[in-house]
């Protein structure tokens, strides 16, 4: 799948900004002052949504604000349908 | 039913903390075109997701005559959405292909009938229609009247007393009691003004609506104050019932309380006397019984 440039979410209080651009292999990069507690997590979410939706090969920046799990995954699913220019949301 | 905006996850994942009713989330106007993509799944996944305490949630979504309108139908509805506000009602056609497209994904889904409709009536043409709008579905709990947009379309703009919304607040309130369902009123926007805030929940509770749309969590106590029912007016619908279920119980027809005739209306009106004071949590649910 053809991935370009593309952001979906705000740097709010209780969001998470979500970059994604062409790579190889599904790589993530995190900023998050629970990092600490909850890097591994918030990682998890953001690379179980992109597989989700058929994405292996993505660059991905996430700047998180304390967002909760269901807002992670759809930043990530509107920066992805952005990214690839197709409808891949699914239920 | 209060107002949150369907792009922002932070105000989302907070409103039913301040225990609302209901929680509006928007998909229409407080969404720009550029983020309508982003805010309906955000909505979606929410709905899905979050525990709102068992708050009724309500979505507005945009107009079905827009790129973005179906497509929210389709999201909310597969989220469980309790209640779809329809914007900008005119007629009763738009409410029933509102309700054919909650159809097609409600038969999909397998769960044909779960999804309510409130239309909101915003113009001139809306209120002429409330009564056909209000009986165009089954599935229709409410209307509600959205005061911006109405007062641009009558030419005039909002004033602190209201006149310009007399007709339109009477018409929605006769419409909706015709239907027997509910009815809500617009938003108050000014927050640094809550007296005249106040006056106009008063006002619109004389009128007999149901309840007043809200935007911020502040507005909350003050509608619940002015709706709530008085110790004095708990007491006597109290009396009221149990001299009616007395009666009953003796195969009596008219009964009196203190000294007046207790006629149908004055039950009524003591029975949603009670249900308020109930629903405000002044009166516990086994003491009304």
């Amino acid at each position: 799948m053809e991935i370009k440039n593309a952001v979906a979410g705000t740097l709010e209080s209780g969001d998470i900004m979500v970059q994604i651009a062409p790579g190889e292999g599904l790589q993530v990069e995190l900023q998050s002052s629970v990092a600490a507690q909850f890097g591994r997590q918030i990682k998890a979410v953001i690379t179980e949504t992109l597989q989700g939706l058929g994405i292996d090969n993505a660059s991905v920046k996430a700047t998180d604000k304390g967002a909760l799990d269901c807002t992670i995954r759809a930043r990530v699913t509107a920066a992805a349908v952005r990214a690839t220019g197709k409808d891949v949301w699914k239920d | 039913m209060m107002f949150v905006p369907g792009n922002n996850p932070g105000m989302m994942a907070d409103a039913h903390i301040y225990g609302p009713d209901s929680i509006m989330l928007d998909l229409e106007d407080s969404v720009t075109m550029a983020e309508k993509d982003a805010a309906r799944l955000l909505v979606h996944n929410a709905l899905k997701s979050i525990d709102f305490g068992g708050t009724e949630m309500v979505v507005r979504i945009n107009p079905l005559n827009t790129p973005y309108g179906k497509k929210d139908v389709e999201a909310v509805v597969k989220a469980g959405v309790d209640v779809i506000r329809m914007p900008k009602t005119e007629t009763a056609d738009e409410v029933r292909e509102l309700e054919a497209e909650i159809v097609k994904v409600e038969t999909e889904l397998g769960c044909v009938g779960r999804t309510l409709i409130m239309a909101a009536i915003e113009s001139a043409l809306g209120v002429v229609n409330a009564y056909e709008i209000a009986t165009a579905s089954k599935r229709m709990m409410g209307i509600a009247l959205g005061a911006e947009d109405y007062s641009a379309n009558l030419k005039t703009q909002r004033t602190p007393g209201g006149a310009e919304l007399l007709l339109a607040r009477e018409s929605i309130v006769v419409a909706a009691r015709a239907a027997g369902i509910a009815c809500f009123d617009t938003v108050y926007s000014n927050l640094d003004d809550m007296e005249t805030f106040r006056k106009e929940v008063e006002l619109i509770k004389t009128l007999g609506f149901d309840g007043k749309s809200i935007i911020n969590p502040r507005q909350i106590e003050v509608v619940n104050e002015v709706f709530a029912p008085s110790q004095k007016d708990i007491d006597k619908a109290l009396r009221i019932i149990a001299a009616i279920k007395e009666a009953q119980a003796k195969g009596s027809g008219v009964i009196a309380v203190n000294g007046k005739m207790v006629d149908r209306p004055v039950v009524i009106r003591a029975e949603r006397t009670v249900a308020l004071a109930i629903a405000s949590g002044i009166l516990d649910k086994e003491e009304a019984l």
